[in-house]
């Protein structure tokens, strides 16, 4: 059937593109620094630097932005005095600068429009671009009102756009970071200690003695500030406990790597709750004042034996009894480190329940080496008037279910778009900013009948994403090297604000998230929103408030400030009230019992690959951030594409060779649409497959990354949603071989 | 003096940086490096042991590079440090040839370009190279190695080490640590 909105590739239209340059004539960015000793080409030339924070990934480290003396961008390094990255960069941050290089970038505004019947985008002008989108909004706000138009970010122009769409009346607003990736560790903490895990993760690395990595593969997965710790931690004699089905290279620094079966790891985390109970390796005192449910979960753990987690994650129950004590020794300097990306098979925030509550019998939330608190500033808004109160809340939209939600579920509001009897509001309009939802979300065919009932998707972003080719209008944001953004305001061992400016104009016909939101705010008669001239006035405004100003952060880039309160860890025997209903830590949890599920989590296996099938595993890479790096000419450089992890034995059955080239099909029959190369690794269970996320685009127009490998996300079309707070599970999807195809994408299996 | 610098493979994740930092600290063209991770596992699953390397040029006392080189553009400059002036390279490609350790590349202008352990850019100026200044894991470090308190001659003081490929003969002066 053909859809209305058929994907249009940006390529077939960039001939005659007209790319309008800024207008506006600028001086030089930036000052010539004194006393900067960082500051010389290889062949002399002296450099001058600006202030920013990342935008690769969301650790979103504060740096330096290193420019000649022709203005051209030469280097971006990390910011001494940044709490996220101590002065360093990862990869990723280092070749930030090919973002802003990427000739693949879109460069000017583009209008769906039709051609001989045929769907087409067309260039067109600021002006025209954000008229089309504001008469559309209004048209939606009469006819359904303002809330169902729905923001979906990942990245800073969220906050402009997000303030944008308030005062236009919505307050729909998500970001896949939650039911696509950390929602179940906040839930299973929030439900326990009665507080979440933040971001960056309030966890003490560098002082820890003792760290367990359950699937999480820091190292690969390159969040800075916290793989830095974790070196430390090593140096210091750390032991690190990694449990995964891959030797991963978190694996390969471990004292103990246990070779877990996939989908099990909640059997462990009860087995090691067994030990620890058994065995007396607790903290008491803790336990006793802090907690509640100790003699239910006492109970409720009983026949949870090594000998019985044997049989479920094939992990010998020496080792299982081994790694508790080293837990329990290190104690409460033990962190059972939560992850990020914790939605795999359904139950995770169960899961994450069993970590909690490890780590709340080590005694380690709130003590050195385990669990600090964070402090973040107040960071006062420049006044604007109140917005406007929206008839229907955003979690309207999946009304009744994921009750523990605590942020919106960007997975309910897709599924809200696509049209629904028994719903009230169906989504009438998506702005995308800084997320490619078809990369994000799984199911990319639900995610496609979302799009096709839409009666507007405006994307806005830097790269021509595959979602680009759905969109009625595409807005090109300028790079975070050509931007000013809202004050990055984060939480850590010290409360700390960061500046991001621009250190080049911005290329192309593009523009900045801000300037984007303040227009076609005042194309929606919404100006009254947007009283500052430009970000210069009002993030000088905002920092005046916290005692400095734009000029002072310009040339600083990051201000630490003192905590109110030195309560970075508890007190020896101080009085803790807890933020959860009995006030305590819940080793039984109240608020999972009221709402219907298991107080304290129950172990439920959950499917295994058919015959001849492979579980499909996926993960990260050090210079990747997703599938928004995938084109970047310096990390391409690095790695270009992704490669299919596959154990000797299973190449042996199959008769594959390091390097051959197969497409994979999954347990719906659905086949990738690209093939990828194979690698015979020793470093992969023989059950399952993995590969790093983010790879086999679909844009021709993305030159170094269109067909570079597979996109995962297109076989993951099994979900298993968590009911507790509609994370989708994406890690029970099995998938095959086949090894003989035509390269041109339709499938020909043998 | 003698110019050094180990690695320690404890801590390298071979996230890349270190490459990436190179080629925009010495404008190093997209698509080559002077610097490069390696990645070599041994055993079956599940007894398996990764090391994981980044490596450049060695810096070798006894460079056959240097030997072979026929215009002298390959020389020993401070500190034991092999240059090439790229004004006096005739691309010959003689030096990548003799080097065991692969670390030449064919700069597109015309010159062969490795690692300069960033002498003139930074170390002259008291800075680390700017791979060790940039690694998220602080697992390199550099220094001189007739001044006991460098930071190189303190970890090898300290721990297990290895040289590759010792038995070319090079006396090449990039470390491991094990």
């Amino acid at each position: 059937m053909k859809s209305r909105r058929d994907f249009i590739k940006i390529s077939a239209l960039g001939l005659g593109a007209t790319a309008v340059a800024a207008g506006s004539a600028q001086a030089l960015f930036g000052s010539p620094l004194f006393g900067n000793k960082n500051g010389n080409t290889e062949s002399g030339t002296p450099l001058r630097r600006t202030p920013t924070y990342c935008e690769i990934c969301f650790w979103q480290c504060a740096g330096w932005v290193y420019k000649d003396g022709d203005g051209n961008i030469k280097k971006i390094t990390g910011n001494d005095d940044d709490q996220h990255c101590n002065g360093r960069f990862c990869p990723r941050g280092t070749g930030g600068i090919g973002q802003y290089m990427d000739e693949d970038r879109i460069k000017t505004p583009l209008i769906r429009t039709k051609v001989n019947g045929k769907d087409t985008f067309k260039e067109a002008s600021w002006d025209e671009a954000l008229d089309f989108i504001a008469n559309k909004m209004q048209q939606i706000k009469r006819d359904h009102g303002p809330e169902c138009v729905a923001l979906f970010t990942h990245g800073s122009g969220g906050a402009h756009m997000g303030h944008m769409l308030k005062a236009y009346g919505s307050g729909t607003i998500a970001a896949p970071s939650f039911a696509q990736c950390r929602g179940p560790r906040e839930v299973g903490f929030l439900t326990t200690f009665g507080d979440i895990i933040y971001s960056p993760e309030r966890i003490d690395i560098r002082d820890t003695r003792c760290m367990v990595l359950i699937g999480s593969h820091l190292g690969e997965n390159m969040h800075n500030g916290q793989v830095q710790e974790m070196s430390d931690a090593i140096d210091k004699g750390a032991t690190i406990i990694t449990v995964d089905p891959r030797f991963s290279t978190a694996a390969s620094k471990s004292k103990f790597w246990l070779p877990i079966k996939p989908a099990t790891d909640l059997a462990l985390l009860l087995s090691w709750i067994n030990v620890l109970i058994e065995n007396g390796w607790y903290d008491k005192e803790y336990v006793e004042k802090y907690t509640v449910g100790f003699d239910a979960l006492k109970e409720h753990v009983k026949t949870f034996t090594p000998e019985w987690a044997y049989g479920i994650t094939t992990i010998d129950p020496n080792i299982i009894r081994e790694t508790a004590r080293e837990m329990f020794n290190a104690s409460p300097s033990v962190i059972i480190n939560p992850g990020r990306h914790v939605t795999w098979y359904g139950d995770d925030t169960q899961r994450m329940r069993a970590v909690a509550i490890l780590t709340a019998l080590l005694g380690s939330w709130g003590r050195r080496g385990g669990y600090y608190k964070p402090e973040k500033l107040h960071l006062p808004n420049f006044p604007v008037p109140p917005f406007p109160e929206p008839q229907r809340k955003p979690t309207d939209a999946y009304k009744g279910i994921y009750p523990l939600a605590n942020e919106v579920v960007a997975n309910g509001l897709c599924d809200a778009t696509i049209p629904s009897v028994d719903r009230e509001c169906n989504l009438r309009a998506w702005i995308v900013n800084g997320t490619n939802l078809l990369a994000a979300f799984p199911n990319q065919k639900n995610t496609l009948a979302a799009i096709d009932a839409l009666e507007l998707l405006v994307v806005i972003d830097t790269m021509p994403i595959e979602l680009t080719g759905y969109a009625d209008v595409v807005l090109p944001e300028c790079t975070y090297l050509e931007r000013y953004d809202m004050i990055r305001n984060s939480g850590h061992r010290q409360p700390n604000i960061a500046l991001r400016m621009p250190a080049a104009e911005p290329k192309y016909n593009t523009k900045p998230a801000s300037w984007i939101a303040k227009e076609l705010a005042g194309k929606l008669g919404l100006a009254a929103y947007f009283p500052w001239k430009d970000m210069e006035e009002l993030l000088d405004w905002q920092f005046k408030e916290l005692g400095t100003s734009l000029e002072e952060m310009k040339r600083i880039g990051v201000k630490n400030y003192p905590r109110e309160v030195d309560d970075l860890y508890f007190t020896p025997g101080e009085d803790v009230v807890f933020n959860t209903t009995s006030g305590k830590i819940e080793l039984y949890s109240s608020d999972m019992e009221s709402e219907g599920f298991d107080p304290m989590p129950v172990y439920t296996p959950h499917e295994e690959p058919p015959e001849g099938f492979y579980r499909l595993n996926y993960g990260r890479a050090p210079m990747h951030t997703f599938s928004r790096t995938a084109n970047n000419p310096n990390l391409t450089a690095l790695m270009n594409e992704n490669v299919l992890w596959v154990n000797p034995k299973v190449a042996k059955l199959w008769n594959l060779t390091a390097g051959q080239r197969v497409k994979l099909k999954n347990q719906d029959n659905v086949i990738s649409t690209f093939s990828i190369k194979v690698r015979v690794t020793e470093r992969i269970r023989w059950d399952s497959v993995y590969m790093v996320h983010g790879f086999g685009h679909n844009n021709t127009k993305l030159t170094r990354a269109h067909g570079r490998g597979i996109n995962d996300t297109e076989l993951i079309t099994r979900v298993k949603v968590d009911p507790v707070m509609g994370g989708t599970g994406m890690r029970g999807n099995f998938v095959t071989f086949i090894t003989e195809f035509n390269e041109d994408g339709k499938e020909a299996e043998a | 003096m003698r110019y050094a610098m180990a690695v320690d493979t404890k801590k390298c994740v071979g996230c890349s940086d270190c490459v990436v930092a190179c080629q925009t600290e010495n404008d190093v063209p997209v698509g080559f490096c002077r610097d490069w991770v390696v990645e070599v596992t041994d055993g079956t699953y599940p007894q398996l042991e990764t090391e994981i390397r980044s490596e450049r040029c060695n810096h070798c006392d006894n460079s056959p590079c240097v030997r072979c080189c026929p215009t002298g553009a390959s020389h020993y400059a401070e500190g034991g440090v092999v240059l090439v002036t790229h004004d006096e390279c005739i691309g010959c490609g003689a030096c990548i040839a003799s080097c065991p350790y692969d670390a030449r590349y064919p700069h597109p202008d015309g010159y062969v370009d490795k690692c300069t352990f960033c002498l003139h850019n930074r170390v002259e100026q008291g800075l680390d190279p700017a791979c060790v200044s940039v690694c998220p894991t602080k697992c390199m470090y550099f220094g001189d190695l007739d001044d006991p308190n460098s930071p190189v001659s303190k970890v090898l003081k300290t721990r297990k080490f290895k040289t590759l490929i010792p038995e070319a003969g090079t006396k090449p002066q990039l470390y491991f640590l094990i």
